[in-house]
């Protein structure tokens, strides 16, 4: 219970931050929309062609967006050191990244929620008519995007170039996750349903997401204290 | 027991030896005031003593258990370089957000309280951004006494700190020894930490150059250990 209740503290005081500031939020919607409306502007968003990638375009606007907040999640503990005070405080590691991470998604999910409705003018696309479908490959694509990005962060809070390397590090192990949430995507844009066909990609994401969540909650002390 | 036990530890950076075979003991009731020149190895040795870092080679004990463990962590207090608390959030939130973390029973009640012993109770709403650099000390030094620490490592303590927050971290440090608690700053301000300290350790290169109680020889002249063992 108590490591639940340490979670959610470390959450909601990232959340609380976060919105005084506004500085991860506001730079990623920002930079959404804007690859959102130039990604239209070099495609015709009337061409089959262009609502057949629109799925794939979108997850790259979320991952590209993603990075902007995932970059602040640990570095946002560097000034006056608050970093050493959570190291300090009796919570295990596994509880500060859990909450770490939740926080993050609801970032995430707020920055992708506002992109799609400007994604569906844009591209001339009817996102909403497999809505519940189309929220279950957006919150487990997303949950992948955060572990691996949340843990990406942790791992490069110390290094100059941390801008640099987290996307670096990010992306290449993003890539089967992000292969399913684009394949779904696509599919439930064009009408589709998810079948026996595709469903190998949603199974894929939950493995994913379940593998890399573990993997992260038994590494993420040795990350931080060595 | 001992309250602080450093057993033959040695840090490596690469292959430079921070520190070498140092051995330490610090009873409950006693100030260890760790001195020596930049570089001398004082930080690296608190960061261990507060868990942040592993020791290379040795052993560390904090009243018995390792620095890492959940209920050691519960025992110690630190003060680092930084304050530690959050520029986005007021003072209140800041430590009852620590007192949440540290499990307290009342982390608002504990909070101002603390707020309320280091001055700081008619800010208690303010964003700790606005606050001038000796209140953002005086807030630290709360969020290092909020959850009762038996051990406190202060790491230069009173660098920066104005002639207020000096008198504030003084007290509360004399009230800490007279609880029986155990206290081991580093420190350049040999004055102000020699007035407190009941042992001295200096460091030198990474070793230990001299370790025993504090003489009023010291107190009288800070600089005579300096003289005597070199500096490094």
């Amino acid at each position: 219970m108590d490591f639940f209740r340490q979670v959610m503290v470390v959450a909601v005081k990232d959340l609380r931050a976060e919105l005084r500031t506004k500085e991860a939020i506001n730079g990623s919607l920002a930079f959404a929309l804007v690859i959102l409306l130039l990604f239209a502007f070099a495609f015709d968003p009337t061409g089959d062609t262009t609502r057949e990638i629109s799925g794939g375009l979108l997850w790259i606007v979320f991952a590209f967006a993603g990075t902007l907040i995932l970059n602040r999640s640990f570095a946002r503990e560097l000034p006056n050191d608050c970093l050493d005070a959570l190291i300090a405080a009796p919570i295990s590691g596994a509880a500060l990244f859990l909450g770490k991470a939740i926080a993050n998604y609801v970032l995430l999910l707020a920055v992708e929620l506002v992109s799609l409705p400007v994604f569906g003018i844009f591209y001339n696309v009817r996102w909403s008519q497999q809505f519940p479908e189309l929220m279950l490959v957006l919150l487990l694509g997303t949950w992948a995007l955060t572990v691996l990005g949340t843990m990406t962060s942790a791992l490069t809070v110390n290094i100059r170039l941390r801008e640099v390397m987290l996307p670096m590090l990010t992306y290449p192990v993003l890539v089967p996750a992000l292969m399913g949430a684009m394949q779904l995507t696509m599919t439930l844009i064009a009408g589709a349903p998810i079948n026996a066909e595709n469903v190998m990609w949603l199974k894929m994401l939950v493995g994913f997401d379940l593998i890399y969540t573990a993997v992260s909650l038994v590494l993420v002390e040795t990350v931080l204290v060595g | 027991m001992n309250a602080v036990a450093v057993d033959g530890v040695w840090k490596f950076y690469g292959d430079y030896p921070a520190l070498r075979d140092i051995r330490l003991e610090a009873a409950p009731r006693a100030c260890l005031a760790l001195i020596g020149r930049n570089g001398a190895g004082k930080t690296t040795l608190l960061r261990i003593l507060a868990g942040f870092s592993r020791p290379g080679r040795g052993e560390v004990r904090i009243c018995g258990t390792a620095p890492r463990d959940t209920a050691t962590r519960r025992r110690v207090g630190f003060i680092g370089h930084g304050i530690s608390v959050y520029d986005e959030l007021s003072a209140i939130e800041n430590l009852t957000l620590f007192g949440r973390l540290y499990g307290l029973k009342d982390p608002k009640k504990a909070a101002s309280e603390w707020l309320e012993r280091t001055g700081l109770e008619r800010v208690a709403g303010g964003l700790v951004r606005e606050f001038s650099r000796g209140m953002r000390q005086r807030l630290a030094v709360a969020r290092a006494f909020l959850h009762a620490p038996s051990v406190l490592l202060l790491d230069e303590p009173f660098t920066a700190l104005d002639d207020r927050a000096i008198a504030v971290l003084q007290r509360l440090l004399r009230e800490a020894l007279a609880e029986g608690k155990t206290i081991v700053m580093s420190t350049h301000q040999l004055r102000e930490a020699l007035e407190l300290a009941t042992h001295v350790a200096l460091l030198n290169r990474g070793s230990v150059a001299f370790s025993g109680e504090r003489t009023a020889e010291m107190a009288a002249d800070p600089g005579f250990l300096y003289a005597r063992y070199g500096e490094g």
